[in-house]
């Protein structure tokens, strides 16, 4: 991993105090919480995000965009992981943006998503895990389209997307990589059906009932949508990695500043060796973990044949490491970090929903086996 | 073609005529690494040519300046130097603790005529080192080392004992840490050169549980030492000592790594599903330390990274690499417990298991890299 330049310091720098000052647990996640915001983040907050151009943060240049990469995105989503903003950063600028990247639906979409108008995600899953291959939903032709029936779940955002993102089958079966496509589907096509997370975030399930769709809905080629997935999806887990390390680093910050100030038997608590010796481990793996989730973007950005695999280790990384970190959080901060007052317990709540979106540290653990032959 | 696409092609060229055919065979046993020194016995004429050859380019040390017996090299053709001797699979031609230890405290904290007397013979391979640091009652405490070097006027007088000298038997110089003053536990130690072959030094190598004996007993019974020999200022040798460990925690950390670029899963093949599980759980943490390694090290060079950051992956390198190996075991099932028989390699495999228990002990024990952490980078407050 090379250092980061200075321009990449500088929008790191950006996004930092922009998500501290602006994005922070009191004024965004607890806001539209308690307020019972349907969409679960403010759409304001988030023209805030496109009027920074960080929404174009993976749109060429050509295209009105930054024209920048997954180092970059990393760094902004590690941000929003610190501070537990809620967006559609992920969904739509790096996974929406990635998938329809050199598609007929760039022009469609692009200038809504750097005006911060536009929302997008991404449907996958079909049962309580995540397995693409697995996929079930059919895309049957019909005339000069396509007719779609299925359901799909855990569609993030996708109770306010304008566009979700849907792997269909158009051949061969459940199991086979071959015989999958995207499809671009529009809001009011399918039935959604809207869900709150453990999190406070929004996700849909959606029923797809004979919804029929136009051939130019296909995102890339018919049946070979595996390639556009991987993508999308690439970058969606190196995304969700760097947001887990920020989770990470913001819950063991904060319960790292309480063991500065807790007093039990006349002492601080941080001068007892069981928890230094816990916090200081905790504080190598973050470091290790932030490590492999930089490496990932890399390679993603410089087309390694490796790329893969490390994002695969990267996620897995993260989600343990993050894991780790909310329950130390928790722990150390005692009986107060139970109470829905304290804040340390909402990235517990985090922590359960990114480890789990796009492949939990299981399916990853496997994937870095499969990929090394055993 | 840039200055350094030339010094690679002319190292490439260089390699191919002079580095010997049997040079770029692996490493199979410790008699494959030369260690020099005044005793060395070759184990082959290709290991001298190679070793004379290295050093007359003064390639032994690339980094160090010219006159010191190095070899001049900028970092960026060092590192080309490296990746040329790896791309052939040159062994390195001298294993030293002089180089890798002793070297870097002598530029830093050493007079002009110490590095001029002492350097050049370790670029050379002439004369080997060991570290005189534990002591039966300070290992993790080792500021409270006790072992004492008198001030006799025209010599220091050294009485005491230290424990886990690295191939104390074979050395052939020590550098000691010795105290000079009960004043201060810290500020009364000094960093003490001298010759093993001096009056009053004896050795005896401690067996361990893998059967091997790369540790002694060294035994110091009124040891004249010329006053010269303090590398720094007498009773500041406590920063010589941490200057050096940080090298030392640096370079175990390079354990994590195994050595490998391939995933351990793919060299053991685990066929229990359990056990394939384990070995996926630590190829994560193995690749993620990888990354991790090679954005320390960037860090390092540019300055970017916190002093006490290297405990932090001695710590983690060495809990990586005792988790290597137990799987490694695992896989193994009986065979790794053959002890003597040639199958085994004479029992490398358990040897090389039971050495790893070392690495979170030797330079400092996980616990007490933690406690540098906890204080140094957490800020967490004392006892």
């Amino acid at each position: 991993m090379a250092l980061l330049t200075d321009d990449q310091k500088m929008l790191q720098e950006t996004a930092a105090s922009f998500l501290r000052e602006e994005g922070s647990i009191a004024k965004q996640l607890r806001h539209w919480r308690d307020s019972g915001c349907t969409d679960g983040y403010g759409t304001d907050f988030w023209k805030q995000f496109a009027e920074l151009g960080l929404t174009g943060i993976c749109v060429p240049e050509d295209q009105g965009g930054l024209g920048l990469g997954s180092v970059e995105a990393a760094l902004v989503l590690e941000e929003i992981g610190r501070n537990l903003t809620p967006s559609p950063f992920l969904t739509t600028a790096v996974v929406g943006a990635r998938a329809i990247e050199g598609t007929s639906h760039a022009e469609r979409w692009y200038p809504g998503i750097l005006s911060g108008e536009t929302v997008l995600a991404l449907a996958i899953d079909e049962s309580r895990r995540h397995a693409p291959e697995q996929t079930a939903l059919s895309a049957e032709r019909r005339g000069n389209g396509f007719v779609l029936n299925g359901d799909k779940q855990f569609v993030v955002h996708g109770n306010s997307a304008d566009m979700v993102l849907t792997l269909a089958r158009t051949a061969g079966s459940p199991g086979d990589r071959e015989g999958l496509t995207l499809f671009a589907v529009p809001k009011g096509a399918a039935e959604v059906d809207s869900v709150t997370l453990a999190d406070s975030s929004k996700a849909a399930r959606i029923k797809f009932d004979n919804v029929e769709l136009d051939a130019d809905a296909v995102v890339g080629d018919v049946d070979n949508g595996w390639g556009p997935l991987s993508r999308a999806l690439n970058a969606g887990r190196a995304g969700a990695a760097a947001e887990l390390v920020g989770v990470a680093a913001g819950a063991t910050a904060m319960t790292i500043d309480y063991l500065k100030q807790r007093k039990q038997f006349g002492k601080l608590i941080g001068q007892f060796q069981s928890l230094q010796h816990r916090a200081a481990h905790l504080y190598g793996e973050i470091e290790i973990a932030r490590a492999a989730s930089l490496k990932a973007a890399e390679l993603i950005d410089s087309g390694d044949e490796k790329a893969e695999l490390m994002v695969a280790v990267a996620k897995a990384k993260a989600a343990a490491v993050s894991k780790l970190a909310v329950q130390e959080g928790v722990q150390m901060h005692g009986g107060i970090g139970m109470t829905d007052e304290h804040d340390i317990g909402l990235y517990m709540k985090r922590e359960a929903v990114l480890g789990e979106l796009f492949g939990d540290v299981y399916h990853h653990r496997n994937t870095v086996a499969e990929l090394s032959g055993y | 073609m840039t200055d350094l696409e030339s010094f690679r092609s002319d190292t490439r060229a260089w390699l191919e005529a002079n580095c010997p055919p049997e040079m770029r065979e692996p490493i199979r046993s410790d008699a494959d690494m030369c260690w020099g020194g005044r005793n060395w016995t070759f184990q082959s004429d290709a290991q001298r040519l190679w070793l004379e050859r290295m050093v007359q380019r003064g390639w032994t040390t690339p980094h160090w300046p010219k006159d010191y017996g190095g070899g001049g090299l900028s970092p960026g053709e060092a590192k080309v130097l490296k990746e040329e001797m790896a791309r052939i699979g040159a062994r390195q031609p001298l294993y030293s603790f002089g180089i890798s230890m002793l070297g870097p405290a002598l530029l830093k904290f050493g007079s002009e005529e110490q590095k001029k007397r002492f350097l050049p013979e370790i670029a050379r391979g002439e004369i080997r080192w060991c570290q005189g640091y534990s002591e039966p009652g300070a290992g993790s405490d080792l500021a409270g080392l006790q072992t004492k070097a008198e001030d006799k006027g025209d010599h220091w007088l050294v009485n005491g004992q230290k424990v886990w000298t690295s191939y104390a038997d074979k050395a052939d110089w020590i550098f000691c840490l010795v105290r000079t003053s009960t004043e201060s536990k810290h500020q009364g130690i000094s960093f003490l050169l001298f010759d093993m072959a001096t009056p009053g030094v004896s050795t005896k190598p401690i067996l361990l549980i893998s059967g091997n004996s790369p540790f002694c007993e060294t035994f110091f019974d009124d040891v004249q030492v010329p006053k010269d020999q303090v590398v720094g200022e007498v009773n500041r040798g406590w920063d010589v000592a941490k200057y050096l460990l940080g090298h030392e925690r640096e370079m175990i950390a390079g354990m994590g790594l195994g050595g490998t670029s391939g995933t351990l899963g793919a060299a053991l093949k685990p066929d229990d599903p359990l056990l394939r599980a384990e070995v996926a759980v630590f190829d994560v943490d193995s690749i993620a330390f990888a990354a991790m390694s090679e954005r320390f090290f960037e860090m390092f060079k540019a300055g970017e990274a916190h002093p006490a950051s290297p405990s932090m992956m001695k710590y983690a390198g060495t809990e990586l690499n005792k988790r290597r190996h137990e799987l490694v075991m695992a896989a193994g099932g009986s065979d790794a417990l053959e002890w003597d028989s040639d199958r085994s390699k004479n029992g490398k495999a358990a040897r090389d298991w039971l050495r790893t228990k070392a690495n979170s002990i030797e330079g400092g024990t996980s616990e007490i890299q933690l406690n540098i952490v906890a204080k140094h980078i957490l800020g967490l407050p004392g006892a």
